[in-house]
């Protein structure tokens, strides 16, 4: 009983001292940043912080973490931008979001707590919708680097895109399905309840039905470990094409199953399927993967090599990249951005984030994955072309199958 | 005089909460708002809800529950229908080519500053109603069964409800399995000039206040004589039942009510994260409320609310350092990049709660209140510290 | 009819995991009256150590023994640090430990892995697959009801033939009274989470050979599955536990192959477990009616 008078207590104590070290170690943060805004004349003191808002951990995780090496290798490659005339030492501040929409809320607010100029991220689009009136609310401008869900930046002007969209990537692979294979019959399958996998299904029946064709959709729980009884069904269905945009940690299962299940359906994946971890599970079997994505490695041979270089000398890197040093298109989209924010910094001529946000819409940049400029209607990028690459089963790497615009 | 003593008591308990809400407008209002610690303050505020509901179940009346998680998403889902703006409806039901509930809450009430005062209040309390509603219909069956089969019935149950939450053929309702969002979240509740500048923070006062007006019911449920009977159920039914408690009834009864509260902090949740999906409402959920509870203490109202936010704060703010090279305390940066690194936050905090549930069986409050640990003192600053 | 045949064969695979699992928790609820909540994580750590283990280059010759006696030693510890100290406490206490246990393993496999998923590595044979009917099942898939019939035979045999099997059905019928009468309760104990977690871990090889990437929550749902076939069965009933598991796992299996109504996969197992705890709360197999009503 006086244990438990104690334990309330000092806990009761620790949670009031606590709150309050809290905001005094926050406020005395600003102050100290303030104090190098003001006395830091030479070059070099300033800092001005990006926020990485990306998955490392969850189902996304993998996906996040190639994302991430992009903006990593940019900031490697260059660490200072000019604001203003002044140097600025650019830092980057993680918070994971765990790949789930409630976690996102609060590494959000992490984000804003450290009073970053600009968000980048995140893979997935769940998470970035959830997290978005976050952003929105503190005023901080968020860039999406890959997620391409229409609901991203659709009513939140804080809220930027560096890639295409659903609806592009979607047609683009119906069209894809529809002239390659000549397939009247498509069988879709994604995960429930994520905006990613059901918004692309949506676009890609939408656009396989404009070319005469039928789909089935069909969707497995979260953590679903089983994909042969969904493959048995496509099979059974007499689909000439699977279409699966999900999930790297999915992806992968699927294409293990569908190998050791001799399927010879062709499987069709989205951006998410762009990694070194589905050219593993796909190596040494007859499946055949087809993924449209941002860049395809030759794109630009001096990233290229310099990004190599770069993750074989850096054993934290490598790791995050699935252990070897195939370049995704994650990766090149994580490196454009962090480019972006920078012109977006140089633009806005201050580290405010309002002056960020308002200096965005006009910021353009001739990136590894193309030139990227935001539309004036929802902030997203204006994009024509994807690349669609097949695995090379028998020499692990991807190859270039054709590069297709919407038509 | 005994009289005297309770009212006495009641009115200290009156100061201390008005108290604490007026600390937190005036600590939202002068600290930087975009502070972790709002963050950890309103969730931690619709945790508490929760928590105490699953108490006054669990705690109070001995009926073990693991299908909070179930409620809380049949509450999120009935605010999150009723109150999208009719205006976003098509972009947030995109996929099914716009929604089936064509009006809004705060809209049907004139829209503006009374219209979503008046449309959440509601929308708030038809959550509560909807989840109370499904625990009287999975209460007939469900109810006469006993501790673990209650408690593995009870989330089974909600696993279904998850499921056909996240059916494709209701989805002009819910939106199948994709998240809703655009309502009204804590952030509207801020008052703004002419021009858009926040002239009064209040998003994290509307959960406070939320929370404490439905804690405040349970208190008084719990003090009343359905109070009294629940605890006799607790304690001994075949007593219980012998001294002419209808034990069905004051089951159900308790049963529903928690599952109201439980509603109404659904709602509060999805405010909370800005939008709602089915797929958040797994048994995890549910795993962490039973957790909180027990680290309050079963049976301590105070006890579920300081676990609450203690367990907030810890795993999304103050762990949060571990997460990452180098660790730093205070002006010290420990590095050691194999050791820091994604992960250990939650690793050192289950580590926190193992020792907890086993060297501290009682929890934090065993079944004490807050004001019994100060019996012979005052007790209104204390209590307003540990919130 | 092919896909009949694939449909069922997956069924009956699932379900003989489900089975290996689904003994673990029978075993230990019918002696602790504890839901071991942290049984399906126990399952999906031995999953990694296998996928660790051959990482460090082991042969797979020495890292499937390895596993098992790494898993059964991973059990014992739970029991005797999380379990044991709160022999005295309410029913409730042990089970929110079991609770706390699994949400241990779960962060610490986050932790570990990252939280990336970890390819299962291919164990030769059982990864290999064979032509059947027209479907292409792995030899996994062939070889576990078998497996598990051999399993069970021989826990069958051990609970009825041996000294430790008598002691477990007494403690399992009278706790108290068997400790009155010089059963060393704790040895009983422990052996019964040795055996669960012995079998948990031969599941684990079955069921990640099959899908062979692992998330730290990959143990959930398996978990809480094979808890209801336990339920389902007659909870303290080994065969009962069987016969529910593979009912659960191709039910399961059947329902992901009618079109629109894969969602349901897992809300039907539940479905099923409340209307059993509604109408026949004994199970299948359930000896007598206990206090579950």
């Amino acid at each position: 009983m006086n244990w438990n008078k104690a334990l309330s207590l000092g806990l009761a104590g620790v949670m009031a001292a606590g709150m309050l070290t809290g905001c005094s170690v926050s406020s005395t943060g600003g102050a100290q940043q303030d104090a190098q805004q003001t006395g830091g004349g030479s070059t070099g003191d300033k800092v001005v912080k990006i926020g990485i808002f990306e998955p490392s951990t969850g189902d996304s995780g993998a996906g996040g973490k190639q994302e991430t090496l992009g903006m990593q290798y940019g900031n490697y490659e260059t660490p200072t931008v000019e604001i203003g005339g002044e140097t600025y030492q650019v830092e980057l501040v993680y918070a994971d979001n765990g790949s789930t929409t409630d976690k996102a809320v609060s590494a959000a607010s992490k984000l804003v707590d450290e009073e970053v100029s600009l968000v980048l991220g995140s893979y997935g689009s769940s998470v970035s919708i959830a997290a978005a009136p976050t952003f929105a609310d503190a005023g901080i401008p968020a860039i999406g680097v890959t997620c391409t869900n229409p609901n991203v930046t659709a009513g939140n002007p804080y809220y930027f895109r560096a890639c295409f969209m659903d609806s592009f990537q979607g047609t683009v692979l119906a069209n894809f399905a529809a002239d390659k294979f000549s397939a009247t019959k498509a069988y879709c399958l994604g995960e429930l309840g994520n905006e990613y996998d059901q918004g692309l299904i949506e676009y890609f029946t939408k656009g396989f039905e404009a070319k005469g064709g039928t789909v089935v959709a069909d969707s497995f729980p979260t953590n679903n470990s089983d994909f042969t009884s969904y493959l048995n069904k496509a099979k059974n269905e007499g689909a000439q094409v699977i279409f699966c945009p999900v999930s790297l940690a999915y992806s992968t299962q699927i294409i293990k199953q569908a190998a050791s299940m001799g399927l010879d359906i062709p499987l069709l994946g989205s951006d998410t399927l762009d990694s070194n971890k589905v050219l593993e599970a796909a190596s040494g079997t007859d499946v055949q993967v087809y993924v449209s994505t941002f860049y395809q490695e030759g794109g630009s041979q001096e990233f290229d090599d310099g990004i190599k270089a770069w993750i074989n000398s850096d054993s934290t890197a490598k790791t995050n990249n699935g252990g070897n040093d195939t370049i995704s298109g994650l990766t090149a989209m994580g490196y454009d951005a962090y480019y972006m924010a920078l012109e977006a910094l140089k633009a806005a001529g201050s580290t405010d984030p309002q002056a960020v946000y308002e200096a965005l819409p006009n910021v353009t940049w001739s990136g590894v994955t193309g030139d990227i400029a935001f539309d004036d209607v929802n902030g997203d990028a204006i994009r024509d072309t994807a690349f669609i690459k097949t695995a090379d089963t028998a020499n692990d790497a991807w190859v270039l199958e054709t590069v297709q615009k919407a038509d | 005089m005994k009289q005297n003593k309770s009212k006495k008591g009641l009115v200290i308990a009156l100061i201390a909460i008005a108290a604490l809400l007026a600390v937190v407008i005036v600590l939202e209002n002068t600290l930087k708002p975009t502070s972790m610690l709002f963050t950890v303050l309103k969730k931690g505020a619709v945790y508490s809800l929760v928590a105490v509901s699953l108490n006054l179940l669990n705690g109070f009346t001995g009926l073990f529950s693991l299908g909070q998680a179930g409620f809380m998403l049949l509450g999120a889902y009935t605010y999150a229908i009723l109150t999208v703006p009719t205006a976003s409806r098509d972009t947030v039901y995109y996929l099914y080519g716009g929604s089936a509930v064509n009006f809004s809450l705060p809209e049907l009430f004139g829209g503006g500053a009374a219209g979503l005062i008046v449309g959440v209040t509601l929308g708030l309390i038809l959550a509560g109603l909807a989840a109370a509603f499904f625990a009287w219909l999975i209460g007939l069956p469900v109810l006469r069964l006993k501790s673990d089969y209650l408690a593995i019935a009870t989330l089974g149950f909600a696993e279904i409800i998850r499921a056909v939450f996240q059916w494709d053929k209701l989805g002009p309702v819910t939106n199948g399995a994709n998240m809703i969002k655009s309502f009204p979240t804590f952030t509207d509740f801020n008052i703004k000039d002419a021009g858009g500048q926040v002239v009064l923070r209040l998003s994290t006062f509307f959960p406070f206040l939320v929370a404490v007006i439905c804690i405040g019911i349970i208190v008084l449920l719990i003090h009343s004589s359905y109070g009294r009977a629940f605890k006799a159920i607790r304690e001994d039914e075949i007593a219980a039942e012998a001294m002419g408690i209808d034990l069905a009834r004051h089951k159900m009864l308790s049963f529903c009510i928690s599952a109201f509260f439980s509603g109404v902090g659904g709602a509060l949740l999805a405010m909370y994260s800005n939008q709602v999906q089915a797929k958040l409402f797994t048994s995890a959920l549910s795993y962490e409320l039973l957790l909180i509870v027990v680290i309050g203490g079963i049976g301590s109202v105070t006890g579920s609310c300081l676990a609450s936010f203690l367990y907030i704060a810890a795993s999304e703010w103050w762990l949060r350092g571990l997460d990452e090279d180098p660790f730093v305390i205070g002006n010290i940066a420990i590095s050691a990049p194999g050791f820091f690194r994604t992960g250990l936050r939650m690793v050192v905090f289950s580590v926190i709660i193992m020792v907890v549930v086993l060297f501290f069986r009682r929890g934090i409050m065993g079944d004490k209140e807050l004001p019994n640990l100060f019996k012979p003192r005052k007790k209104s600053k204390q209590k307003e510290a540990a919130k | 009819m092919e896909y009949i045949v694939s449909i069922l064969l997956s069924g009956i695979a699932v379900g003989g995991q489900y089975a290996l699992i689904a003994i673990g928790y029978t075993m230990v609820y019918g002696i602790l009256r504890l839901i071991n909540f942290a049984h399906g994580d126990v399952f999906m750590v031995a999953g990694l150590m296998m996928v660790y283990l051959n990482a460090a280059g082991l042969p797979l010759l020495l890292t499937i023994p390895a596993v098992l006696v790494l898993t059964v030693v991973l059990g014992f510890v739970i029991e005797r640090a999380a379990y044991k100290p709160l022999r005295s406490a309410p029913r409730m206490s042990v089970m929110i430990s079991a609770i706390g246990v699994s949400y241990l393993l779960q962060n610490m496999a986050t932790y570990v892995t990252g939280g990336l998923p970890q390819m299962y590595p291919t164990i030769p044979i059982l990864s290999d697959s064979v032509p059947l009917l027209g479907s292409n099942p792995k030899v996994v898939v062939l070889v576990t009801p078998f497996l598990v019939a051999v399993l069970v035979f021989g826990l069958t045999m051990l609970i009825g033939h041996t000294k430790i099997g008598m002691a477990m059905r007494a403690v399992a019928k009278d706790f108290e009274t068997s400790q009155l009468m010089g059963i060393k309760i704790d040895r009983v104990i422990s052996m019964t989470f040795i055996i669960g977690s012995f079998l948990a871990a031969v599941g684990s090889m079955l069921y990640f050979t099959n899908y062979p990437s692992i998330v730290p929550l990959s143990g959930a749902m398996p978990g809480l599955k094979a808890f209801v076939a336990a339920v389902f069965g007659g909870i303290g009933s080994i065969p009962g536990a069987v016969i529910g598991a593979f009912l659960i796992g191709i039910c399961e299996n059947i329902i992901k192959g009618l079109p629109g109504m894969t969602v349901f996969s897992d809300a039907f197992t539940f479905a099923l477990l409340i209307v059993v705890l509604v109408a026949k709360p004994t199970g299948l197999f359930g000896e007598k009616a206990t206090d579950k009503v």
